[in-house]
C-alpha cells in the first residue's frame, strides 16, 4: 500500500461519507439558483395553501375548529416529497456529471454513497423546509414547531419513506440510465393521493384504504389530523408507520443493491447516459 | 489466430498468482499485478469479450490496442470491477474481482473519457474530495505538489468546466494519481490533446512508473504512444487477443516498421504468414 494512503477499516468510513457530503455541499454553494430553487418552491406551497386556509377557514365551521391542518399537512407533505428529491437531486447530479464511473471506481461503498444521500437531503431540506415554517408563522400564525415531541415522530416516518422511495428511484436511474430520470420527479406523486395528506382515508373507497394503509405517510397524516383536531397523539399509527418503514427501507437497499449489480452485468455504469 | 495471452509474453512473476488463491485478502506482492483468465463478457447476443487470458507484472507498462469495438474498454471495465464478467476470472493485485475488490481499490486508480470530473467544482475541490475518497494523508500537500508535477498550479481554483480539454486531461491525471496507485488503469489518456500535451502526458506517466514501480495498463488506439510507452502490446480483435508480445516483437512478427502498420494488417485481416 502507497504510503500517502491512510489505512481504512473494513467496515463504512466516516471519512468517505464526510467526503461526499463536502462534494454535494460544494455543489449546492457554487450555484445560487440551486440554493434559491430549494427555498422558492416550498414558499410558494405555503403562501397559496396558507391563504387558501384563511379563506376556507372563514367559511366553514370544520376548518375554523380544525386550525393549521391544511398547512400541517402542506409542511409534512413537503417533508416528505423534499426529503425523496433532496436524496434523488444529488444522486442525479453525478449521472448529469458523469462521475459515477469515478466514484465506483473509488473506496467509496454503496452503502457509504447512500448514507451521504440521506445526509444531503436532510441538508437541502432543511433549507427549504424551515424558511417554510417561518413563513407559516408570520403570516397565518401557524406555529408548526408547538406540535412539540410528536413531531419527530411524524418527521421521522416521513423522512425514512422518502428515502427509501429515493434508494429505489436512484437504483432504478442507475440501472437504466438518464432515461429512467423522470421517475425521480414523479414517483411521489403516486404516493399522494393513497397517502391522504389533506382528507381522511375514510374518505377513500374501502378496498382503496387498504391500500392506503399499506403506506407509511398515511399514518402520520391520520396522526397529524388527529392531533391538531382531536389533539390526540396516536403513538400506536407511529409505531405501525415504523414498522412498514423498516420494511420498504430494508427492501429499497434490496433492491438498489440488485440494480446495482444488473447495471454491473449490463455495463451501464461506465455508460450513465439515456 | 490462437490466443497468446498466457504465452509468451507473460512475466515470470505472473505464474505466482496462483499463490493468491490460497491467500485472498492479503497481497502477495511477487504475484501479477493483473491476472485475467478465460474471461467472457456476452451483451445479450454480442460476445464482447471472448475468452482471453493474460497475466500482467508489477511494474511494467502494458497497451491494450484495437479497434473500435475490440473489446478493450469492456476488457478494462471487469478488470475495475465495473462490469461483470459472463464467465472466467480476474485478479488485481492478488485480491479476486468483483469479490475482493474494495481490499484494491485504494491501491488502484483510473481516467477514461467515459468519466468526467464534476464540472461546477475547482480543481481543488475535486482533488480535495477524492484524496478524502482515498484516505490520502497530508493532503493539501499532495494536492500542492500534484498541482506542481502536473502544472495545475494556475487554474486550481477554477473551476472545471472552465478548463480546455487538455487542462481537463491533466486534472483527470491528477486525481488518478492521487493516491500514488499500485495500478493505473487508463482508456485512451490522451485521446483529443494536441501532440504537445499528449507527449507531455506521456513523459509524466513514463516518469510516475519509474518513481514508484507502478504497473500500468492502458487502452489506446494512438500508436505510436503504445509504442513509445509499454513493453508489451496485447492486440485485441472482435473481443479476441489477436497477438501478445513486446512492440518490437510484435513488428518483427509482421514484418512492418510501426505498430499503425501492424494494426491496419489485423484491422483488416491480413495475417502474418500474407504479410509482405
Amino acid at each position: 500500500m502507497s504510503e500517502i494512503v491512510s489505512h481504512q477499516p473494513r467496515g463504512i468510513s466516516l471519512q468517505r461519507i464526510n467526503a461526499m457530503v463536502l462534494r454535494y455541499w460544494y455543489l449546492l454553494i457554487s450555484s445560487w439558483p440551486r440554493l434559491l430553487e430549494l427555498i422558492y418552491w416550498p414558499a410558494l406551497q405555503i403562501i397559496t395553501w396558507g391563504f387558501l386556509q384563511n379563506y376556507i377557514s372563514q367559511a366553514s365551521g370544520f376548518f375554523a375548529k380544525a386550525g393549521g391542518t391544511l398547512i400541517g399537512a402542506v409542511i409534512l407533505w413537503d417533508i416528505l416529497f423534499r426529503g425523496q428529491l433532496g436524496f434523488s437531486i444529488s444522486f442525479l447530479e453525478e449521472m448529469w456529471a458523469r462521475n459515477l464511473g469515478n466514484l465506483m471506481m473509488s473506496p467509496l461503498k454503496p452503502i457509504e454513497f447512500l448514507l451521504s444521500l440521506m445526509i444531503m437531503s436532510l441538508i437541502r431540506l432543511a433549507i427549504g423546509v424551515i424558511p417554510m415554517t417561518l413563513l407559516a408563522l408570520f403570516f397565518f400564525g401557524f406555529n408548526f414547531y408547538a406540535i412539540g415531541l410528536p413531531l419527530i415522530a411524524f418527521f421521522c416516518n416521513l423522512i425514512f419513506t422518502s428515502w427509501s422511495v429515493g434508494v429505489f428511484a436512484s437504483g432504478l436511474v442507475l440501472r437504466n440510465g438518464l432515461g429512467a430520470e423522470s421517475i425521480v420527479w414523479t414517483l411521489m406523486f403516486a404516493v399522494m393521493p393513497l397517502a391522504c395528506i389533506y382528507y381522511p382515508v375514510e374518505v377513500l373507497p374501502v378496498w382503496l384504504q387498504y391500500v392506503a394503509w399499506t403506506l407509511p405517510p398515511t399514518y402520520v397524516f391520520e396522526g397529524m389530523r388527529s392531533l391538531l383536531i382531536d389533539h390526540v397523539f396516536r403513538a400506536d399509527l407511529m409505531a405501525w408507520a415504523l414498522v412498514i418503514n423498516a420494511i420498504l427501507f430494508t427492501a429499497s437497499f434490496a433492491v438498489f443493491l440488485a440494480l446495482l449489480q444488473s447495471a454491473k452485468r449490463n455495463g451501464s455504469l461506465l455508460a450513465g447516459g439515456e | 489466430m490462437q490466443q497468446r495471452g498466457t504465452g509468451q509474453a507473460q512475466a515470470p512473476a505472473a505464474k505466482e498468482a496462483t499463490a493468491a488463491d490460497q491467500a485472498p485478502v492479503a497481497d502477495q506482492g511477487g504475484s501479477a499485478a493483473i491476472d485475467v483468465a478465460h474471461l467472457v463478457k456476452v451483451y445479450k447476443t454480442t460476445r464482447a469479450v471472448d475468452d482471453i487470458s493474460f497475466s500482467i507484472a508489477r511494474g511494467s507498462i502494458t497497451g491494450l490496442l484495437g479497434g473500435n469495438g475490440a473489446g478493450k474498454t469492456t476488457t478494462i471495465a471487469m478488470i475495475m470491477g465495473l462490469v461483470l464478467p459472463t464467465s472466467g476470472s480476474v485478479e488485481v493485485l492478488g485480491a479476486k474481482i468483483p469479490e475482493q475488490r474494495y481490499d484494491v481499490l485504494g491501491r488502484m486508480n483510473f481516467e477514461s473519457p467515459y468519466v468526467d470530473m464534476p464540472m461546477r467544482l475547482t480543481v481543488r475541490q475535486n482533488l480535495t474530495i477524492f484524496g478524502r475518497l482515498y484516505a490520502v494523508k497530508h493532503l493539501r500537500e499532495r494536492i500542492d505538489q500534484l498541482a506542481a508535477d502536473l502544472d495545475l498550479k494556475e487554474f486550481l481554483d477554477r473551476s472545471n468546466g472552465k478548463l480546455s480539454a487538455g487542462q481537463k486531461t491533466r486534472v483527470a491525471l491528477a486525481k488518478a494519481l492521487i493516491n500514488e496507485p499500485d495500478l493505473l488503469l487508463l482508456d485512451e489518456p490522451t485521446a483529443s490533446l494536441d501532440p504537445d500535451t499528449a507527449d507531455w502526458v506521456r513523459q509524466h506517466l513514463e516518469t510516475y512508473r519509474k518513481t514508484h514501480n507502478a504497473t500500468i495498463l492502458l487502452a489506446s488506439h494512438n500508436m505510436l504512444e503504445v509504442e513509445r510507452l509499454c513493453d508489451r502490446v496485447i492486440i485485441m480483435k472482435r473481443g479476441k487477443i489477436e497477438d501478445d508480445d513486446s512492440p518490437e516483437g510484435i513488428m518483427a512478427r509482421y514484418n512492418r516498421d510501426t505498430l499503425e502498420e501492424v494494426f491496419l494488417d489485423v484491422a483488416r485481416g491480413r495475417v502474418r504468414e500474407e504479410t509482405p
